[in-house]
């Protein structure tokens, strides 16, 4: 034992491991929540290898002193009795073949990662469509990932809008957007009019109702107008933005995009 | 034609290539026929070929490799910052540093001035060119 010239540790003082502090009937804190952060006992020396080999981590876990502490054997507890299954019928066909089973597909639908320099108020460049080169407000990312964008209006000509992240440089100059509410604008707000099937008319009857429906609805443009007004207020107290959003970006002779800061 | 700029001890350099690029840099001492030891107050003491730096006219007084604190008193005694922002290749530097920074929006603005001054100028002219006629 002790007279081998082998230094060992006294067996219970110097080396408590943690295991019997802990109960595990847990009295005193039921939350989980209260325990401090566990450090590792077996540190990695490099990836797969680590400190302590398998002998001495069994001593440090302390599972010798568990097994002491029961008398020789490690504590079970007795297994609960497994509910009986209900008895299932032999299946009917058996396919010729094996079928194969398609892989388990965890992904959930999320919103495209909005870009860290795009926040409510930053003046975006658009890149494509009949708006190419404008200068317009960003509000908000809706749910289906476009971004909800605003001229406003009376400065460019850009209505409230859909437009696609990916199509759009994000400038680094910001506008005051805290006046605006853009609650009750979705992907359904922007979404096309369903239509209800109209019966067989004469030709001049569907004409008529065509035209009606070429102009906005006086709703829409009510809402263009309240989302702007508080918008302008704010655009005004910067000297020279509002001509700056009014006036649309160009690559000019010189200019390398890739050198340009926005 | 003689030289006039010379690689000595406290010949202060600009470094043109490398992960210091830009940075004004004291000689502190000689290595061999291509290399210096180099030091700045931001930067660990070390050495440089001298392919990698251009000489200024700015020289300070120190004695071979001084320590970081003398150095920097040195630096301050030389007036060497003020110098340099005021020569006209430090104040070139500076300029193309801002213009290298401008933001969409101070190019808008840039633009807008420079369409004010030409129109100022083109008034000028025009009073100049009737008066003389």
């Amino acid at each position: 034992m002790l007279g081998l010239g082998q230094r060992f540790p006294p067996f219970h003082t110097a080396f408590e491991p943690a295991a019997l502090h802990r109960s595990y009937t847990t009295t005193e804190s039921m939350a989980p929540k209260d325990r401090k952060p566990h450090v590792c006992r077996n540190p990695d020396l490099i990836r797969g290898v680590g400190k302590y080999s398998r002998s001495k981590m069994y001593h440090k876990r302390g599972l010798w002193a568990i097994k002491a502490k029961n008398g020789g054997a490690f504590p079970k507890h007795e297994k609960k009795a497994a509910a009986a299954a209900p008895a299932e019928k032999p299946p009917k066909f058996y396919p010729a073949d094996d079928v194969k089973k398609p892989l388990v597909n965890k992904r959930k639908a999320r919103p495209t990662k909005l870009r860290a320099s795009i926040t409510p108020g930053t003046v975006l460049i658009i890149l494509a469509g009949r708006f190419k080169g404008k200068r317009v407000v960003f509000l908000k990312q809706l749910s289906s990932g476009l971004l909800l964008v605003t001229g406003p209006f009376k400065v460019n000509g850009v209505p409230l809008r859909r437009v696609n992240q990916s199509y759009v440089i994000a400038t680094s100059t910001k506008v005051d957007v805290s006046g605006v509410s853009v609650e009750k604008f979705d992907d359904k707000y922007f979404g096309k009019k369903v239509e209800k099937k109209k019966k067989k008319g004469e030709g001049e009857f569907f004409e008529a109702e065509k035209e009606e429906k070429n102009t906005l609805p006086h709703d829409k443009k009510d809402d263009q107008k309240t989302v702007d007004a508080a918008l302008i207020a704010s655009i005004e107290a910067v000297p020279d933005l509002k001509s700056y959003l009014g006036a649309r970006f160009s690559l000019k002779s010189g200019m390398k995009p890739h050198e340009l800061v926005f | 034609m003689p030289f006039k700029r010379y690689v000595e001890v406290g010949r202060v350099a600009l470094v043109n290539y490398g992960k210091d690029y830009g940075k004004l840099v004291v000689i502190v001492d000689v290595i061999d026929q291509n290399r210096a030891l180099v030091d700045a107050p931001d930067m660990v003491r070390g050495q440089i070929n001298f392919k990698r730096l251009t000489l200024t006219d700015i020289k300070i007084d120190i004695k071979r490799v001084p320590n970081k604190k003398t150095l920097i008193a040195a630096l301050e005694a030389g007036d060497v910052k003020n110098k340099w922002e005021n020569s006209s290749w430090g104040r070139k530097l500076i300029v193309q540093k801002k213009r290298a920074s401008l933001n969409d929006f101070d190019r808008f603005k840039i633009m807008l001035a420079k369409i004010k001054k030409a129109g100022v100028v083109r008034q000028e002219l025009a009073k100049l060119k009737k008066e003389a006629a």
